[in-house]
């Protein structure tokens, strides 16, 4: 007789795979890197490609040397983290920055919580932040670096608009101020002529991004959507009640990586909520402590740190933020 | 503009390649193989003994208990033994072996083609003729229908739905019967709403059956206009009874609770004509439409197939066993069940014989749970099943009660999603029956 | 400089007693008074919350003992009888020696000797594929070889073996904690005496179908044939439902059901390997 397959219910299977999701990410992500590849040239590749293999490879390393478990590094997962770092960095960092990053993304934020799907905090994140706070020099330095190949020669040196903005106000400068003395231009943030991290240069590369996201069915709008309406509305209330000391909203939305941040970081599905709900409180979270970092904070850039913080009450959203279920409870069943 | 339920569900390909199988008697087995336990609730218990003749149609096993139907003989021929053999899962269950010698029917079945639409039968004796000849729901659970037309004496039954959706990928056994066999089905339905007292029932028909609805929709509007043909979405689980209620009548079935509690009796459109059959032909169940159908099959079909058919039979009708086929199933490929054994026979609930080939169902390797949270998109019951899956492989059964496990229908809408490979619903079924054990055994306030 | 120092020391240790006497003042304050004789029983268990006792951990364990009339009822697997002597040391009671046991796999359903008729491709789990339905092979009682049993055991005492499908257990390291008896769906799992120098016999089959139909699924089945019984000098067998079962508290380990049993269901373990007697026709060629 016939040896049968016997398996429970059901016996089919759609057609997405761990992979195929990463996949959709990184091809997601790939404008934002060919437009970064054409402003700044060989320093994008570099960063790109070494956090790649650096990331993988510390998967790899850790998975068969250390915790001894299965070797999953052909699912892509580390493959992302190491290219979002590399898009978050600014791209004059040298190559060991991104090293030191990846060890720290992997091994710290990731692996050490038990590997994929385990980890609270956002690994890129993590990283960056780590970065940010410990090699803070290199890490402010948005210089563009002079490098072979390299198109768009006359971009600005020096520091981002939000970076300039801050100081300007320090200086006891009013908004129109800063403005008329950088000839800052909504048209170049928009296309990138500005200064800003590998991946935060080119906003409509971001948003072309986003676009295929939602048309396959990677994310769902509720994340994205939510972070921007926010970050729109509080920082529009700021500016609202005193134009001359806070930057309105269309210009916090176009600096910063707050784009990248909303449609690449916070989305990520491990560190998010699993409930619309969830999400949309998550987002709200997230727009209100960049609003407030980027207003009231020490630091520029407040979206890197609001997206971590928010990491932290994730598990708190899911606990008491459930999906609505079919039917109410009948007593005595 | 097509209705369709509110939470949940995934859109398979529906792979209605048997659709333009119209519907073919399987040739007359030479054993029969007749189960004591066909529906759910207590096995029948047979009233014939080994040597004795019987005929197509007559009573072999009688109901016992409450929850129980009768079975009738497929076949005619001589009673050869009553003894244990494996089911699909290779459980032993008793069964009847009939050698088959003709054809002869009980003479009081009527086998005329004529449709008989007057229905002269009170409410109470179609009830009666129902429970007499065996008729059981044939959406798949096979829970007898006289008792399912009898609803408690504190509920009362606000409307009849008809199951005429077939949201399984494959399957087409009910698409042929409403081409084929339309006005007997709703005739069955109105005996089945004179049975129940009810004034109005409504039937849903998924729309990538265009030729279904405007076939039962021209019939209902001409002669039987207290029936509403209700175009459904193409969506799985729109099957589902308690997805069909929400879809049609926008009503919730509450949590561990039945149609009935909304005021709503659900049956399928094969019961529907099961129903026609026993009222007005005076017919008993024992044959039914099943489709017998794959990818790897040279040619799709969709048998008038008699119970207790040995399943090596269906597959010699068919040419053989595929070479490429791997797997089995009873049923459609989302619910129903992996054959482990050959030797077992048809039973009245058996809707199809899917065959599928290694590659189209093979299990991908199992990866960690990225959190995506896809399954909770697909739940059509709100659930969460990857909460469900950790808590059930933990053990946590407080937790999972809280977490309503006992609401999973197991349509495996979450498993079919999830990229990671997850076996969700292997784990959650098999809590879900340990809560439902508890729940039951506590003493009722 | 240095008298910020001096300060910043001072007023942190000041701080640091300070803050150390409330807490003192707040544990005395909610202590709960417990006899303290539990206190000292939990000592000298082993600490492993295993629950093989049949209490929730070793401290609920050592409440029980302590409360107790004696110690008959009572018993420790993992520490065994040297720890429920230092219990009843600690309680100025006596207590009986109770014989060790370990945990008996009992079947023997290897791949070469019980063939496959289906391949199961579900969730690695006996319970679910014991649920679901009678098995991969042709006898539904067997081993399913999923390893439920493996991965309940809290002492890495149980281990699936590659090439037999089959547990296995390490005599050294089971505790008799009962875990893997529970969780076998298909019972085949059961706590035996260790015996003298360890050997033990038992039955390594619990299939109860007619003998044909157990041994056309399986080639060392017991076929409930009769012979061990009859060969035993103790009447230490019986037999329920076509399966022969070895009382062990009778059982003198004499060997004599090993060589009868026709289907080598009967297993010993830790015996010498017998040494085949000389024929007449070997002893005259030397």
């Amino acid at each position: 007789m016939k040896k049968l397959l016997v398996s429970p219910a059901p016996h089919l299977h759609g057609k997405e795979s761990t992979r195929g999701l990463m996949r959709d990410v990184i091809i997601a992500l790939s404008p934002s890197l060919l437009v970064s590849i054409y402003f700044f040239g060989f320093s994008a590749i570099k960063l790109a490609f070494v956090g790649v293999i650096t990331c993988v490879l510390v998967e790899y390393v850790i998975q068969k040397y250390i915790t001894k478990s299965k070797v999953c590094v052909n699912d892509y997962s580390a493959a992302l983290t190491g290219l979002l770092l590399a898009l978050n960095l600014p791209p004059s960092s040298p190559w060991w920055i991104m090293l030191i990053g990846s060890i720290v993304a992997i091994g710290v934020a990731k692996m050490s919580f038990g590997g994929l799907g385990q980890n609270v905090f956002n690994p890129a994140l993590v990283g960056r932040v780590f970065l940010l706070v410990s090699f803070p020099v290199i890490m402010t330095d948005w210089s563009i670096p002079s490098s072979w190949f390299r198109a768009g020669a006359d971009a600005t040196t020096g520091a981002t608009p939000l970076a300039i903005v801050k100081e300007g106000l320090s200086n006891g400068l009013t908004m129109d101020q800063i403005f008329a003395e950088n000839n800052f231009s909504y048209l170049e943030m928009l296309f990138s002529k500005i200064g800003g991290s590998v991946g935060e240069v080119s906003i409509l590369a971001l948003l072309l991004g986003l676009a295929y996201l939602l048309i396959r069915k990677v994310i769902r709008p509720h994340i994205p959507v939510t972070i921007i309406a926010t970050v729109v509305v509080f920082s529009g209330i700021f500016w609202v009640l005193d134009p001359s000391h806070y930057p309105d909203p269309l210009f916090n939305l176009l600096t910063g990586g707050i784009l990248l941040g909303a449609i690449f970081m916070a989305t990520d599905y491990v560190t998010s909520p699993m409930s619309s709900r969830g999400m949309i409180i998550y987002g709200i979270g997230i727009g209100v402590i960049t609003v407030l970092i980027r207003n009231f904070g020490a630091y520029p850039e407040g979206i890197s740190f609001a997206i971590l913080i928010m990491n932290a009450t994730v598990p708190l959203l899911n606990n008491y933020f459930k999906p609505a279920k079919f039917g109410k409870e009948v007593k005595n069943g | 503009m097509s209705k369709t339920f509110s939470i949940g569900g995934i859109h398979p390909h529906d792979h209605k390649i048997s659709i333009n199988a119209a519907i073919e008697d399987f040739p007359i087995m030479d054993m029969a193989y007749i189960s004591v336990s066909q529906h759910l609730g207590a096995p029948a218990e047979p009233v014939v003994a080994k040597g004795d003749k019987v005929k197509t149609g007559q009573l072999v096993a009688k109901s016992t208990g409450f929850i129980s139907a009768n079975i009738h003989s497929s076949v005619s021929g001589t009673v050869t033994s009553i003894e244990m053999l494996p089911d699909i899962f290779g459980h032993l269950v008793k069964h009847i072996v009939i050698k088959v010698e003709g054809d002869e029917w009980e003479e009081s079945i009527d086998r005329t083609a004529q449709i008989v639409r007057e229905i002269k039968l009170s409410p109470k004796e179609i009830i009666e003729r129902i429970a007499q000849h065996g008729v059981v729901g044939l959406g798949g659970a096979a829970f007898p229908t006289h008792i399912k037309l009898t609803p408690p004496p504190n509920k009362k039954a606000e409307y009849l739905l008809v199951n005429g959706s077939e949201c399984e990928p494959y399957l087409t056994s009910d698409y042929r019967i409403m081409l084929e066999e339309p006005e007997q089905i709703l005739i069955g339905v109105k005996i089945m709403m004179k049975a129940l007292g009810v004034e109005a029932s409504f039937f849903g028909i998924e729309e990538n059956k265009p030729e279904a609805i405007k076939i039962m929709s021209r019939l209902a509007s001409a002669s039987y206009p207290e029936i509403k043909i209700v175009s459904l979405k193409k969506r799985y689980p729109q099957g589902g009874e308690k997805q069909l209620i929400d879809a049609i009548l926008k009503r919730r079935v509450p949590s561990m609770g039945l149609p009935i509690d909304t005021g709503v009796v659900v049956q399928n459109v094969g019961t529907a004509l099961a129903v026609y059959e026993a009222v007005q032909k005076n017919k008993p169940l024992f044959e039914g439409i099943v489709t017998v159908t794959g990818e790897c099959m040279s040619e799709q079909r969709n048998f008038r197939l008699r119970v207790g058919t040995n399943l090596e039979r269906v597959m010699f009708a068919i040419g053989g066993f595929p070479k490429d086929a791997v797997k089995l199933i009873s049923g459609g490929p989302m619910m129903g069940k992996a054959v482990s054994r050959m030797d077992a026979a048809s039973v009245k609930s058996t809707s199809a014989f899917l065959l599928l080939t290694q590659e189209e169902t093979k299990r991908g390797e199992e990866g960690s749970c990225i959190r995506c949270a896809k399954c909770v998109d697909a739940c059509p019951m709100g659930l969460e099943p990857y909460l469900l899956n950790r808590l059930s492989r933990a053990g946590r059964l407080e937790e999972l009660e809280e977490n309503m496990v006992h609401d999973c229908i197991e349509c495996g809408c979450c498993m079919y999603s999830c990229p990671a490979n997850i076996p969700l619903v292997d784990t959650i079924r098999f809590s879900k029956a340990q809560v439902i054990k508890i729940i039951r055994s506590r003493p009722k306030k | 400089m240095i008298s910020t120092i001096i300060f910043t020391i001072l007023s942190l240790t000041l701080l640091g007693l300070i803050l150390a006497w409330i807490l003192y003042l707040v544990a005395q304050k909610f202590k709960v008074q417990e006899d303290p004789r539990i206190d000292n029983v939990e000592e000298v268990l082993p600490g492993a919350n295993c629950g093989g006792c049949g209490f929730a951990g070793c401290r609920a364990f050592a409440e029980a003992c302590v409360k107790a009339e004696d110690l008959d009822t009572l018993f420790c697997p993992v520490g065994g009888n040297d720890t429920m002597k230092s219990v009843a040391g600690c309680l100025g009671m006596t207590v009986a020696e109770k014989a060790k046991q370990v945990a008996v796999i009992r079947c023997n359903g290897n791949c070469d000797v019980r063939e496959k008729v289906n391949h199961y491709d579900g969730y690695s789990s006996c319970a679910v594929m014991a649920s679901l339905y009678a098995g991969d092979t042709g006898c539904k009682y067997g081993c399913l070889g999923q390893g439920d049993c493996v991965t309940v055991c809290n002492f890495d005492a149980i281990k699936m073996d590659p090439r037999t499908g089959l547990p296995e257990v390490d005599e050294d390291k089971c505790t008799a904690c009962g875990a893997c008896v529970k969780a076998c769906p298909k019972s085949i799992i059961e706590l035996r005496n260790m015996g003298p120098k360890n050997r033990r016999i038992f039955v390594s089959c619990v299939n109860k179908d007619k003998g044909g139909v157990a041994k056309k699924a399986c080639d060392v089945a017991c076929i409930g044939c009769y012979k061990c019984v009859k060969a035993c000098p103790f009447d230490a067998i019986t037999i329920t439902d076509n399966l022969a079962y070895i009382d062990y508290n009778k059982c003198k380990l004499c060997r004599k059901c090993v060589t009868e049993c026709p289907t080598h269901a009967i297993w010993e373990v830790n015996f010498p390997v017998r040494v085949p007697r000389k024929t007449e026709s070997e002893k005259n060629e030397q």
